[in-house]
């Protein structure tokens, strides 16, 4: 015994007020003046830094100055000959105080869990001894190995979510966040036990056949669930990752294929109609490039107007703006109400002079109706040939012909606003 | 005749300054945010005619700002002004109290009209505003026992005009009635906006991203 060592610890536990932690507490209050004294007089601190499970062996070490390595394989050992290695574990965890060095804040209701994690194992512990002996009791090769693995895995619930300082929310991880080498140990334990039952019962069939199988499952899911679940994690969180990556890159490549490069382009204009022409095109697409199109993958009045639009407005540096009410899947007479409104836009674009059309579309139950406006100079329709072909042949003809109309209002000087309907076909 | 005072919100600076360029001279400017908790608190100690609102703004928006401070100062009338094709957005700042919407492409000119006819306590529809609500009322999908849940025939007359692009001037003179009827009517169309409880317009408008 290396007597340094237990001056040292000694000394440190009388400076030190002692807080009682989870074990502890609940025997202090069982036999209080005994295990108080007791405690204090062991002078055992569990390791903070040389730790396995909680640091017990090491402690122990620390205190008797016995490698702790050596004392892991007593327990181990313990452990696997007869159980009994848990109740020393146990109780030398129970009679041992926390670490000294760094005082962990511990949280009330982890205490007050491990109490009640502990009185119900003391239950369910005592059961079993009234069952024995009443004869109840499926043999002590079985019995004891399960109600060990039972109490490891209780204590790995609850040792979990206070086993580092920053304890996961997610109860899952939670548990995965045990020491890797206790969860592996105690997976070991179910296993080994399971295999244990397995070779006593003889692969007997019914309750005693399948408990061991599902104790050894127990045990390899301890053993392997952290790591397929924290496998499935990072797969999920690299598969995010890689979108958000995709996301970002296929958006600079846009931006950089659109706005910047219009935005170069300004800069080098000087003819103020072009630049704002630029700027009202760059605005269109990117708008629809931000908002999407209504209805991805259907052709529509109004989506068939807004290019339109687009297109004329790159053309012949006039603002065109759509409002459109209803809406209707794109049909012959449709596509034909979209043509007219096409002429009408680019006949006003051309020779209104104005800086703006308006193209107001409405559909109802029985029909479409576009108008098409501008403020510019107007004419006198009547004064128009009947050949001319924008009007006569691109907007009349092409209206009638699929049982619609079309409509010129217009003056010297008044503008011209051309209105065209045609008839729903449904 | 006093100048009429606007304060201005606006979370893009360039275009703030721009817009401020353009109405300095007829109005007087009495400040400007650039975003909603600056705005709150500048406008309940200004109380200005007239706050030129941006729809969208970190903080809750335009529709934030109008419900923060027309209650501390009563007297200011709100005109959203904004790029957003939105229809959602548009409407939550009708019915949070705005009188008119307009877009980012208005006109210096037009700007400046609008932000007068707002101060008189008129409504400002932009084409697209009345498309919006040619295309919200025109739901009937349910028997309407409310006179605030449908639009007259007369308003909704109105409403197409404007969508179609006509001014108010314009719309009179088609109609062949005063330009203050026209005004009442789009009026009457701002309160049954702003006011209607048809569920089917916040319906309308959460289905409707885009027009």
């Amino acid at each position: 015994m290396n007597s340094a060592g237990l001056r040292d610890t000694g000394y440190a536990n009388i400076r030190v007020n002692p807080r009682p932690s989870g074990g502890e507490a609940l025997i202090a209050r069982a036999a209080a003046p005994v295990v108080n004294d007791l405690t204090t007089r062991l002078g055992l601190r569990r390791s903070a830094t040389n730790r396995v499970v909680v640091g017990v062996a090491g402690g122990v070490g620390e205190r008797t100055g016995i490698e702790p390595t050596i004392i892991r394989v007593a327990l181990v050992v313990l452990c696997l000959a007869s159980g009994l290695g848990f109740v020393v574990y146990a109780l030398a965890w129970a009679l041992s105080r926390g670490p000294s060095p760094a005082p962990q804040t511990r949280m009330r209701t982890t205490d007050s869990q491990l109490r009640q994690v502990i009185a119900v194992s003391s239950i369910v512990a005592g059961i079993l001894l009234v069952a024995r002996a009443a004869g109840l009791w499926v043999g002590d090769a079985v019995g004891w190995p399960l109600a060990l693995a039972a109490f490891g895995a209780s204590v790995i619930w609850v040792r979990s979510d206070r086993s580092e300082a920053q304890a996961p929310l997610d109860p899952l991880a939670a548990v995965f966040a045990v020491q890797p080498a206790f969860r592996l140990a105690a997976g070991g334990l179910f296993v080994v036990s399971g295999m244990f039952l397995v070779l006593q019962s003889g692969y007997s069939a019914g309750p005693t056949g399948v408990l061991p199988v599902v104790v050894a499952v127990l045990g390899l899911t301890l053993i392997f669930g952290p790591w397929l679940y924290r496998l499935a994690q990072q797969l999920a969180d690299e598969r995010r990752e890689r979108i958000r990556t995709e996301e970002r890159s296929e958006m600079a490549a846009h931006l950089h294929d659109s706005v910047l490069q219009t935005l170069a382009l300004i800069q080098r204009t000087t003819d103020v109609s072009e630049m704002a022409g630029l700027a009202r095109v760059q605005e269109r697409e990117l708008r629809a490039w931000l908002f999407g199109a209504p209805r991805p993958g259907l052709d529509l009045l109004s989506t068939a107007l807004e290019a339109m639009a687009s297109k004329v407005e790159w053309q012949h540096r006039i603002a065109v703006e759509v409002v459109a009410v209803g809406d209707e899947e794109m049909g012959e007479a449709i596509a034909a109400l979209v043509d007219a409104t096409t002429e009408a836009t680019l006949n006003a674009a051309k020779h209104s002079g104005a800086d703006l059309v308006s193209v107001f579309v409405e559909v109802d139950e029985s029909a479409a109706t576009a108008y098409v406006r501008d403020k510019g100079c107007g004419f006198d329709p009547r004064l128009v040939p009947e050949q001319r072909g924008g009007i006569a042949e691109s907007i009349r003809s092409r209206m009638e012909r699929h049982g619609g109309r079309a409509e010129i209002m217009s003056a010297p000087g008044e503008g011209t606003e051309v209105k065209l309907q045609i008839a729903r076909t449904r | 005749m006093t100048r009429i005072s606007v304060y201005l919100i606006d979370d893009h600076r360039l275009f703030l300054s721009g817009v401020r360029s353009e109405l300095d001279a007829a109005f007087d400017i009495l400040g400007e945010a650039y975003d909603v908790d600056a705005a709150a608190e500048d406008i309940a100690s200004l109380k200005p005619d007239v706050v030129l609102v941006d729809v969208h703004m970190p903080g809750g928006g335009g529709e934030h700002v109008i419900r923060e401070t027309l209650r501390r100062s009563p007297a200011t009338r709100f005109l959203a002004l904004s790029v957003s094709d939105a229809a959602e957005d548009v409407i939550a700042v009708i019915r949070a109290g705005a009188r008119g919407y307009v877009t980012k492409t208005i006109s210096p000119a037009d700007l400046a009209a609008a932000v007068r006819r707002v101060h008189e306590g008129d409504a400002v529809f932009s084409p697209r505003l009345a498309g919006f609500v040619l295309d919200a009322f025109a739901l009937v999908s349910e028997p309407v026992d409310s006179e605030l849940d449908q639009l007259s025939p007369r308003e909704r007359e109105v409403m197409r005009f404007i969508a179609r692009g006509y001014s108010y001037k314009e719309v009179a003179a088609r109609l062949h009635i005063s330009v203050k009827t026209v005004e009442s009517h789009v009026g009457a169309v701002l309160r049954k906006l702003q006011l209607s409880s048809r569920h089917e317009l916040t319906r309308w408008a959460a289905d409707r991203r885009i027009v």
